[in-house]
């Protein structure tokens, strides 16, 4: 029950994007076509649950019983990096569709703060194993529903007639606003 | 993540015009929309803010020195990993220090501080400027980045803590007839502020400059 109430709360209330304002690049710059942003969405969903795993096993058998837990953002920014080549690696011999479809976005992933966020948030709050994956795939589900409502609203205003300076991240980050502002009637469902 | 005048050669710059550019034309937040992340986080206090610009300078311009002065030891195949390295280890002190001497704002900052390490404006001034230019030029213009990163902090704070407590740095500002906007301290009011604060810069921009202004997003 408490791990359904985590992921609840992870896609709809705690969203990484319109709550933490984690990952707010790629939902600016790849939220102009509906099907960039699933795909968008679906390679972070996937990377977040696999550093979900891999940092909580880094964190609890190796950083926190050799008292190591200063190396903690040296050592997560270094896992995400090279997952991150190798889910790439992986993939590409696995499924070449998948990998035309996720392909670019991987190596944007690195750099992607709602990763780090994400171990960094794990560590912080000492979840247990099965949390941190629940975690880890309800905080990608979040960001993939942010940034494919988002993408859905921008189809629409492209046609829309926006006051010059206000066109691109300025009507973007208003749009976002109004979404977050819906985001919080969540709130009260826990 | 390079910014248009990675590509321009800019050796005639003087020193005064290299700091002066990142406080308006290439201000990280309002102009290269970088580092979004943690200025629509940490605004909802101005003593927050403040404590995030000066922890992001810090670690801006050493870790800006130290790219420019080892820039000929770095194998340019696994360039952004020797960065991303450097940067780690001064937000890692950054984060150690806020700990040991401030620990409030180290909690009110929670994860944000250690989130430095991914923020694009310190790694794209590594690649763009520091891995190309003189130690003294790239601490320039790491001071320079720095001092417009912490001014957007500095007004979106200030705008979200006005409206949205009636406070600034703690002090009541505003009369009694005042009733706080609650929505200005949640995550709404910091996307419509910047927003709005944005859509202000382009249009000062195309005011002043009268032409087209190029946008990245």
């Amino acid at each position: 029950m408490e791990l359904v109430l985590l992921f609840i709360s992870a896609v709809l209330i705690n969203n990484y994007i319109l709550h933490y304002f984690l990952g707010i690049c790629p939902f600016l710059g790849v939220s102009k076509k509906i099907d960039s942003a699933v795909s968008m969405g679906l390679a972070v969903t996937f990377v977040m649950t696999i550093t979900a795993v891999f940092t909580w096993m880094i964190n609890h058998w190796i950083l926190i019983p050799y008292n190591l837990d200063y190396l903690q953002i040296v050592s997560f920014i270094f896992v995400i990096a090279s997952l991150v080549q190798l889910v790439e690696m992986f993939i590409r011999k696995i499924s070449l569709p998948l990998y035309q479809a996720l392909g670019i976005y991987l190596p944007l992933i690195t750099t992607n703060c709602a990763i780090m966020g994400l171990a960094l948030l794990s560590a912080l709050n000492n979840y247990s194993f099965a949390k941190a994956v629940v975690f880890g795939v309800g905080s990608g589900l979040g960001f993939t529903l942010a940034i494919v409502l988002m993408a859905g609203i921008r189809e629409q205003l492209a046609l829309a007639d926006v006051p010059e300076p206000l066109k691109g991240a300025g009507i973007a980050l208003i749009v976002a606003g109004i979404m977050a502002l819906a985001f919080l009637g969540f709130s009260g469902m826990i | 993540m390079v910014s248009s005048e990675a590509r321009k050669k800019m050796p005639t710059k003087s020193i005064a015009q290299e700091y002066i550019k990142g406080l308006w034309k290439e201000n990280p937040v309002f102009r290269q929309l970088l580092g979004l992340c943690p200025t629509l986080a940490v605004s909802n206090a101005v003593i927050n803010g403040i404590a995030m610009g000066l922890a992001t300078s810090f670690v801006l311009i050493f870790s800006s020195v130290v790219v420019a002065s080892i820039k000929k030891l770095i194998p340019s195949q696994v360039r952004i990993a020797c960065y991303i390295v450097i940067i780690a280890t001064f937000v890692t002190m950054a984060d150690r220090f806020l700990q040991a001497f401030f620990p409030p704002i180290s909690k009110s900052l929670g994860p944000y501080i250690p989130l430095i390490v991914v923020n694009c404006i310190i790694l794209g001034r590594q690649e763009a400027f520091s891995s190309k230019n003189s130690v003294g030029r790239s601490l320039i213009d790491a001071l320079g980045m720095s001092t417009g990163f912490i001014i957007a902090l500095l007004i979106l704070s200030s705008i979200r803590e006005i409206l949205g407590a009636g406070t600034f740095l703690g002090h009541q500002v505003m009369g009694a007839w005042f009733k706080p906007w609650i929505i200005m301290m949640l995550p709404p009011g910091a996307f419509m502020t910047l927003g709005i604060l944005l859509a202000l810069a382009l249009f000062i921009e195309s005011k002043t400059k009268k032409k087209t202004v190029k946008r990245t997003v």
